[in-house]
């Protein structure tokens, strides 16, 4: 029924020390980040071959597959920071979970947005509710749902805890979601399309779609850094290393 | 900011090293060292220790946003504080405290009777129709203790909120906020012989009170908490 | 100690006797809105009978958690809460007495309305069954996630929608099972498996979510 004031010590410098160490990160992070997309992207579009089956329509997998995963790893990755600051009480963790939702939402959508552009070209219509998808699409609404709960809630720290709980909640839930959408999926089987039929990967198709799954990653953390020094500045705004940052700026 | 060191000139009960009636107080109830408080993201005061004994009544105040409310909350365990300890030596603290907040806890579509009742039960105390009766009588609600709550005064609904002291079994913490808000003189008067009893039966009381105290038996101890606040 | 959940469950129960109107104002929510989808898209019965089952379902989630701010939003706000987590109670019991409390007066009147409105989609008798069965077994689910959404969002000034758009997506497996029990019988097929994952998700929610929701009441009250 107390918090101890060692604890004290990790909360205060940690905001501060992650934003000095991040500052020197985050311009290679973007370095990284064109390298490698622009990389995967020749890779993907210019140097894998055609399909057999697909033609070039299925080039768009190396965007889509790469959000997907990121989409679902952020999720985990924010539940987990989420979960870190609830179990520590550290301050920090909350920042960095609030910084990963929009990006994960926005790789969601991105998925989302490709699976549609594949499905198109390929099957006919813009949107094919299949398991995969159907579950990206919830995965949304999870991000949404969360980034909604804590913009409404005015008290800062209720808006960390309540968001963590839905975070962890949700994480616990996805699995659960997933069997349930695939399940719905096969007993509705009259269309039997899904994107899961991906081509058989060659070599080239494999190092594109690695390129581009580090890319995410790297314009993950770019980005997610960006966020998470913008949260640190804003809510430490009364502390004095943000007084003289703001007075060295001036 | 300690006992002892005396209240400033606004406050009419000045303490006496170390405590007043020191032959009738008995162990400890309540006690706080260093305690911090936050409220959204300015804290409100800090450092604070104190020790309330039973038999004592400790009368907090200090201006409006000072944390008294907060302070009562983080007594009856609703709160974490930012910092520092709060005891509640004895068995099931949580069993042996009545927290009367500021709302008062009452349903408008059940009778005075009904929700004291509910109280009771939800607190283990003695929920039968004659004890409840008896106290919603102390208060003077007798007639309208079958009223829905709904018709009832704001005076009125904080008298039969105040009757569930007298269902609490004797030597407990009471945490009061603004108990006397809205009372009539009848009221007032009834509340101060409900507490100086409890005192005198071993109780404990911590409340806030923007007006001056009238309970004098015992001589309630002040905590000013404009000593400790955060500017 | 059970006498608290008793009490409160006794105590929701009686306040809605009290206001038995707006206990009943998800039901004829409920009612409206299934009706709404045979004027959207047409009378034909074959169509109807296919989307009975999802129809009802669905309507039926809806009209629950319109109940569901309420829930502990009142409690919330005159102070009853603080009086119920200061019991001594665990918040597990509390959660538990206010979802089961909830189910009472909203869950087992839908569970009893469902079925009349299948009939209105020309639905079998078996069907029938198993959709009273689906909502049977599904309603506790929703009670009990849609308690922890309440106390999520307890006090918040757009609560109600905010509520909703939390809860929905956690209650989609719930859904997806209950429409395929009444698929699976309208198709000739066992509708077992459907519902004993049904009844695994009622149990699963019925030992973990009260401790999330009460986990969410204690940070809502801090």
């Amino acid at each position: 029924m107390t918090t101890t004031n060692r604890l004290r010590f990790f909360t205060f410098a940690a905001p501060q020390r992650f934003y000095r160490l991040t500052g020197a990160l985050v311009p290679w992070l973007w370095a990284v980040t064109a390298l490698l997309t622009v990389a995967g992207l020749y890779v993907g579009f210019f140097v894998a071959p055609t399909d057999a089956t697909q033609g070039d329509s299925y080039r768009i997998i190396f965007i889509h597959v790469p959000a997907a995963w990121m989409s679902m790893v952020l999720y985990l990755v924010m539940a987990f920071w989420a979960a870190i600051g609830w179990a520590f009480n550290a301050r920090l963790a909350f920042m960095v979970a609030r910084a990963l939702a929009p990006t994960g939402a926005m790789f969601t959508f991105l998925a989302l947005w490709t699976g549609a552009f594949w499905g198109k070209p390929t099957w006919g219509t813009w949107w094919v509710w299949d398991a995969r998808l159907t579950s990206e699409l919830i995965l949304l609404f999870l991000y949404l749902g969360y980034i909604a709960l804590v913009n409404a809630i005015d008290d800062q720290r209720r808006a960390d805890l309540a968001g963590a709980l839905l975070a962890v909640v949700g994480a616990v839930n996805v699995p659960i979601i997933y069997f349930s959408v695939k399940w719905w999926n096969t007993l509705h089987q009259g269309a039997s399309i899904s994107m899961t039929a991906a081509p058989t990967m060659a070599s080239t198709m494999l190092t594109a779609m690695l390129l581009m799954t580090f890319a995410f990653w790297a314009y993950a953390f770019a980005v997610v850094f960006t966020r998470t020094r913008a949260i640190v500045l804003e809510r430490e705004q009364h502390t004095e290393w943000v007084g003289s940052l703001a007075a060295a700026k001036r | 900011m300690r006992y002892g060191s005396g209240c400033d000139p606004l406050c009419t009960a000045p303490v006496p090293a170390p405590f007043p009636n020191a032959a009738l107080v008995g162990p400890l109830a309540l006690a706080a060292r260093g305690l911090a408080c936050q409220r959204g993201d300015r804290l409100l005061f800090q450092a604070l220790d104190f020790e309330l004994r039973d038999g004592q009544i400790l009368w907090l105040r200090g201006a409006n946003g000072r944390g008294k409310t907060s302070l009562l909350r983080l007594v009856a365990g609703l709160s974490r504080p930012a910092a520092g300890t709060i005891e509640r030596p004895g068995v099931h603290a949580e069993r042996r405290m009545v927290y009367i907040a500021h709302a008062n806890a009452l349903k408008d579509d059940l009778s005075a009777l009904e929700n004291l009742q509910f109280l009771a039960r939800l607190h283990g105390d003695d929920d039968g129709e004659a004890p409840c009766s008896e106290a919603l009588r102390r208060f003077g609600l007798l007639s309208r203790r079958r009223a829905a709550v709904r018709t009832l005064s704001q005076g009125q609904r904080r008298r039969v909120a105040l009757a569930r002291l007298l269902l609490a079994r004797p030597q407990t913490l009471w945490v009061l906020d603004e108990p006397f808000d809205a009372l009539d003189t009848e009221g007032i008067a009834t509340l101060d012989e409900v507490l100086a009893a409890h005192a005198r039966a071993g109780g404990a009381v911590v409340l806030t009170s923007h007006l001056e105290l009238t309970v004098h038996d015992p001589e309630p101890v002040c905590l000013q908490l404009d000593a400790v606040a955060v500017q | 100690m059970s006498s608290v959940f008793g009490t409160i469950v006794a105590r929701d129960l009686l306040l809605a006797a009290r206001r038995r109107i707006d206990a009943l104002l998800p039901i004829a929510f409920f009612v409206v809105a299934v009706s709404l989808f045979p004027l959207g898209v047409g009378p034909e019965p074959q169509m109807l009978r296919q989307m009975a089952a999802g129809v009802v379902w669905v309507c039926a989630l809806l009209a629950a958690m319109l109940s569901l701010t309420a829930m502990y939003g009142a409690d919330y706000a005159d102070g009853s809460l603080e009086q119920m987590l200061l019991s001594g109670e665990s918040g597990f019991s509390i959660a538990s007495a206010k979802a089961l409390a909830h189910w009472l007066i909203t869950g087992v009147p839908l569970v009893v309305a469902a079925p009349l409105f299948g009939l209105l989609f020309d639905l079998s008798g078996p069907a029938l069954l198993a959709l009273t069965l689906s909502l049977l077994l599904g309603t506790p689910i929703l009670s009990l996630l849609g308690g922890l959404g309440a106390a999520l969002t307890l006090g918040l000034r757009s609560g109600g929608v905010l509520l909703i758009l939390l809860i929905l997506p956690l209650c989609i497996p719930a859904l997806i099972f209950g429409t395929g029990a009444v698929s699976a019988v309208e198709s000739g097929l066992s509708a077992r498996a459907h519902y004993s994952l049904l009844g695994a998700l009622l149990i699963a929610s019925g030992l973990l979510v009260p401790w999330a929701t009460a986990a969410a009441l204690r940070i809502a009250v801090e």
